[in-house]
């Protein structure tokens, strides 16, 4: 139905993943990662799953952002490879 | 969370979008029967509310809204609505979370209807609380969390 | 080793690729998961919730119906699953004040 919309949203979701897997500072890594919660939520959405959708949103780009946050800022900052 | 000096614009903001947050997630709650939404994501919505004063805020301004000692409690208040609704259902004569039996002398459909709005409150409440504790155990004993 | 982790995710995403292939489209009425009769000939279960969601309790979400009514069980033992792991964390990470005795 929307297929043009899901192509789009297909290639922003893989290149935030990649991008969260690649880069060395972690909190850009969780920036990312709150990024790409959102766009799968987005996709959720198209596909018609309008409360799993909202579930994603909320928890992935929400509040598991704001618990990566804390446990980077109690360990050390930068991945060591 | 972690910093002494207060960013003035960061502080007033969060003070000025937290309770239109928290607004949101009750009505996201309380309008579950009519709309996408429930206790599930309303309670997280309350929990991002409330962290977001923790985050901003640092702690001494952040426990004049929500106590740490507050989470646990809260968290097990919302279980409790939960276990007890389904429990006065099966003290009244019918299953266990058979919410038609529960005494409120109205007919069937609309007596199941209050059980649900019922349970999504508990489960808002559990939802809230537990998250806002984790949070607060993470950062137990840090200097100035 | 992170050419060992490209060559890995390439070879899963074959994988899920090659799995999806079988699978019926989105949407698809003639579905065996969307379809009112089962293969086995009676009535499905999304057939009885679409009927009867509305009328058997006056809410118009279905799908907090069945997460909240007629799955009860399945959302207590999720608040369950949340409550202990809430009680882990205070467990693990709070610091016992009172029974403390060595300085750290």
């Amino acid at each position: 139905m929307h297929w043009q919309l899901e192509i789009v949203f297909f290639i922003v979701l893989i290149t935030t993943a990649f991008i969260a897997l690649d880069v060395k500072n972690l909190l850009v890594a969780v920036v990312t990662l709150s990024v790409f919660s959102f766009i799968s939520a987005l996709l959720y959405i198209v596909m018609g799953a309008v409360d799993v959708g909202f579930t994603e949103a909320v928890v992935g780009g929400g509040v598991s952002g704001i618990l990566f946050i804390v446990l980077i800022f109690k360990t050390s900052r930068r991945s060591s490879d | 969370m972690t910093r002494k000096d207060n960013n003035p614009i960061v502080s007033l903001l969060s003070r000025i979008v937290s309770p239109f947050i928290m607004l949101f997630a009750l009505y996201v709650i309380f309008h579950g029967h009519y709309s996408p939404g429930g206790g599930f994501q309303g309670g997280t919505m309350l929990a991002a509310a409330v962290l977001l004063i923790r985050l901003a805020a640092g702690r001494e301004i952040s426990q004049l809204q929500f106590k740490k000692s507050w989470g646990t409690p809260v968290g097990s208040v919302g279980v409790f609505i939960y276990f007890f609704t389904g429990f006065l259902a099966l003290l009244m004569g019918g299953n266990y979370l058979d919410y038609s039996f529960l005494p409120l002398g109205l007919e069937a459909p609309v007596t199941r209807g209050w059980g649900i709005l019922s349970i999504e409150i508990g489960v808002g409440l559990a939802v809230m609380g537990i998250l806002v504790a984790i949070y607060d155990d993470l950062l137990e004993g840090e200097p100035n969390d | 080793m992170k050419y060992v982790n490209y060559l890995i995710l390439v070879v899963f995403a074959g994988l899920m690729i090659a799995a999806s292939d079988n699978l019926p489209n989105r949407g698809d009425a003639n579905a065996p998961a969307n379809r009112e009769i089962s293969p086995a000939g009676s009535k499905g279960a999304a057939y009885y919730y679409i009927q009867n969601s509305k009328t058997d309790s006056n809410t118009d979400n279905m799908v907090t119906v069945i997460l909240a009514d007629w799955r009860g069980y399945d959302t207590l033992g999720e608040e369950t699953v949340i409550l202990t792991a809430g009680l882990i964390c205070y467990l693990l990470l709070r610091k016992r004040r009172k029974t403390d005795d060595t300085k750290r």
